[in-house]
């Protein structure tokens, strides 16, 4: 575990200043962030650090970012936020699923300290919120386009672990593939980690000798790009833009920006008028980005492809609107109907169609 | 769907050569009885010198040697705490981990992202076209074979030169080596020069020839099975290549397995790799006596030459 303080330089403020010049002058406010992985992973984490890069900038001299990384969940979570908060930190940014209990076991013993807590779904004490984004938003958009791209129509996804979000992205982006294109395949390898560049790679490749043209993945390295080049293969950028492999293999990306979400929950404690949230956003707040469709993709397919992110994000369309059958053939929706945030944010099961059993 | 065999092989033979490379050298070490429990930090070091220099340079060859020459500068500062100054290996092997991974970690910074040069592949198109041969035997790059001949060689100097009957003796008895005038410390050093090299190889192959891209903390775990991979294979050479392609073949089967739909549990096909070569290298190994003669009896000791 690596702790940076990074205080920023008297030319970073010009423009940030002004928001916060209240506070700023002597004690400014502090918010420490805790991340499972590195910040240099290209991915997951690396797009929490933007965000609070972009926090740090927003606010100049009146905010303090404090990062500590590759901390494991569990017990040594705990110390690290203790520490933090005894260090004068007055937000905890947790971004990682598994800092839950941790989370709310510090939580109880600060309670004027806030935090937030990214994924999460435990908010045992008032001053821990959660947030989230709507990530298979940006599937739907990204299965619209593989399965316009797809020639074999066996499209690869390379999963991490069973869990809802998971799920709803890899339903969300067959129920688009299909959609435009009805004899696609989905081939599902369960990879079991969030990020090993080199099973990552092999599990590419293995779609790709399953005679998959087009991946998916949610894990975290560009390990699959590099694999999906050399095979002609296309692939998306996943949490992070990933446009190093654009124009090809990397044809689009779902960008998570996680930047104003912070500034304005900082904001909000600043100003006292900070309250208890189980945020879940997406396209239509820019919580998630489309990132630049490249031109390895058709005018046309480009030009629908932002029609359909249009459509969610204006809230006309939700990614699932029924009629949709769960894979065992029992109906989930009905005609038109779309799910309520509930239940789809416990989403355990797969759509009909899709053949991958549930890892484990 | 039927699995292909065929790229099932090309896949475990890409797939086991960074452990590979790391897990000879280890052999080595270990046969002059020093236990090196550093690989896991020398090869990311390699991983991230190698890709460092791939990127700087635009040569592949270069960075191979920086990635031999990072795990090496690592295993000089191991061998001069346990060699010189007598620290205690195991506390001292897992240091160099931890210092490895965040050395890396400092030096790759603004690197995760760079596109290193290709990986030529060293025969001709016409050979790699040969149906089930080629793209087994002809398609790789010149480490894939170079891998191999580093196994060969390392058998062949451990089991039938002099070099290799004083490395041993070392590793067996070192104040018996001692006592024959042998530098026992100089041969360690040497050794774990070697290892080292190996070992940032062997990282270097991952980030340059397999992942193509520098990622922090990518080799999440290589060195370790490296390690374990010397002892299920009671440091005998070939069984270090037979475990490597086994471990490496199953998880490339795995993952395929899946890909083609084949219902097994995810969580059984998931641990195969490491169930299986462990079961496989127990029971080719499994002569108590003779498992026991392999492993060298000064295995890990400290060496002082009043003593």
């Amino acid at each position: 575990m690596k702790l940076t303080r990074r205080v920023l330089t008297a030319t970073a403020l010009a423009t940030g200043l002004v928001a916060g010049s209240a506070i700023a002058q002597d004690d400014p406010f502090t918010v420490g962030f805790i991340h499972v992985g590195s910040t240099g992973d290209m991915g997951w984490t690396f797009t929490h650090d933007q965000g609070r890069i972009a926090l740090d900038e927003h606010f100049g001299d009146a905010v303090e970012t404090v990062v500590a990384e590759s901390v494991a969940e569990g017990a040594d979570a705990e110390r690290v936020m203790t520490q933090m908060i005894l260090g004068g930190a007055d937000m905890i940014v947790a971004t990682s699923f598994g800092f839950g209990p941790a989370v709310n076991a510090v939580a109880g013993r600060f309670p004027d300290v806030y935090f937030e807590h990214a994924t999460g779904y435990l908010r045992e004490h008032p001053n821990v919120s959660t947030y989230d984004a709507r990530f298979y938003e940006g599937r739907a958009v990204m299965g619209h386009i593989a399965g316009h791209m797809t020639e074999s129509n066996i499209i690869g996804y390379i999963a991490s672990y069973p869990i809802p979000s998971v799920i709803q992205g890899i339903n969300s982006a067959y129920l688009h593939a299909t959609q435009v294109n009805p004899d696609v395949e989905f081939r599902v390898i369960w990879a079991n980690t969030w990020f090993d560049p080199a099973i990552e790679a092999d599990a590419a490749q293995a779609l790709i000798d399953e005679g998959a043209d087009v991946i998916f993945q949610h894990t975290d390295s560009t390990a699959p790009h590099a694999v999906a080049q050399e095979a002609g293969a296309f692939a998306f950028g996943q949490a992070n833009d990933m446009s190093q492999f654009a124009p090809a293999p990397r044809i689009s990306a779902i960008v998570d920006n996680w930047g104003p979400y912070y500034i304005e929950r900082a904001q909000a404690a600043m100003d006292g008028t900070w309250e208890q949230t189980a945020a879940w956003q997406g396209l239509s707040e820019d919580r998630i980005l489309i990132g630049e469709i490249s031109e390895a993709v058709p005018e046309e397919v480009r030009a629908s492809a932002m029609a359909l992110r249009d459509s969610i994000a204006s809230g006309e369309y939700h990614p699932f609107t029924g009629p949709i059958n769960q894979q065992d053939g029992t109906p989930w929706l009905a005609e038109g109907e779309t799910p309520e945030d509930g239940p789809l944010a416990g989403m355990g099961f797969f759509v009909e169609g899709l053949t991958v059993e549930l890892g484990n | 769907m039927l699995i292909d065999p065929v790229t099932l092989v090309v896949a475990l033979i890409i797939a086991s050569t960074p452990v590979l490379l790391a897990a000879i050298g280890e052999l080595v070490v270990e046969k002059t009885g020093v236990l090196n429990l550093g690989v896991e930090g020398m090869m990311i070091v390699g991983a991230v010198t190698g890709f460092i220099v791939a990127v700087e340079t635009g040569s592949v060859t270069l960075a191979y040697l920086a990635g031999m020459a990072g795990g090496m500068v690592l295993s000089a500062l191991f061998a001069i705490l346990t060699q010189v100054l007598l620290s205690n290996q195991v506390a001292t092997g897992l240091a160099l981990t931890l210092f490895g991974i965040g050395l890396a970690a400092l030096l790759g910074v603004g690197y995760p992202g760079s596109t290193p040069p290709r990986v030529p592949d060293i025969f001709p198109q016409a050979l790699q076209d040969i149906p089930i041969a080629g793209p087994i035997l002809f398609g790789h790059s010149a480490m894939i074979y170079l891998a191999v001949m580093l196994v060969a060689t390392v058998w062949y100097v451990l089991q039938h030169t002099r070099t290799g009957l004083i490395l041993r003796a070392v590793g067996e008895s070192h104040d018996a080596a001692h006592a024959l005038g042998y530098k026992v410390i100089r041969i360690r050093i040497l050794a774990i020069l070697f290892g080292g090299a190996c070992a940032g190889l062997g990282g270097a192959f991952l980030s340059v020839a397999r992942v193509q891209n520098w990622i922090e903390g990518m080799t999440v775990g290589a060195g370790w099975i490296a390690l374990a991979l010397v002892v299920f294979a009671s440091w005998k050479p070939w069984r270090v290549l037979f475990g490597a392609y086994l471990f490496g073949g199953i998880s490339a089967l795995q993952l395929r397995l899946q890909a083609a739909e084949v219902n097994v549990p995810v969580a059984l096909l998931d641990s195969s790799p490491y169930v299986v070569t462990i079961i496989v290298l127990v029971l080719i190994s499994s002569d108590r006596a003779r498992a026991a003669l392999n492993a060298p009896a000064s295995l890990g000791k400290v060496f002082h030459a009043s003593g």
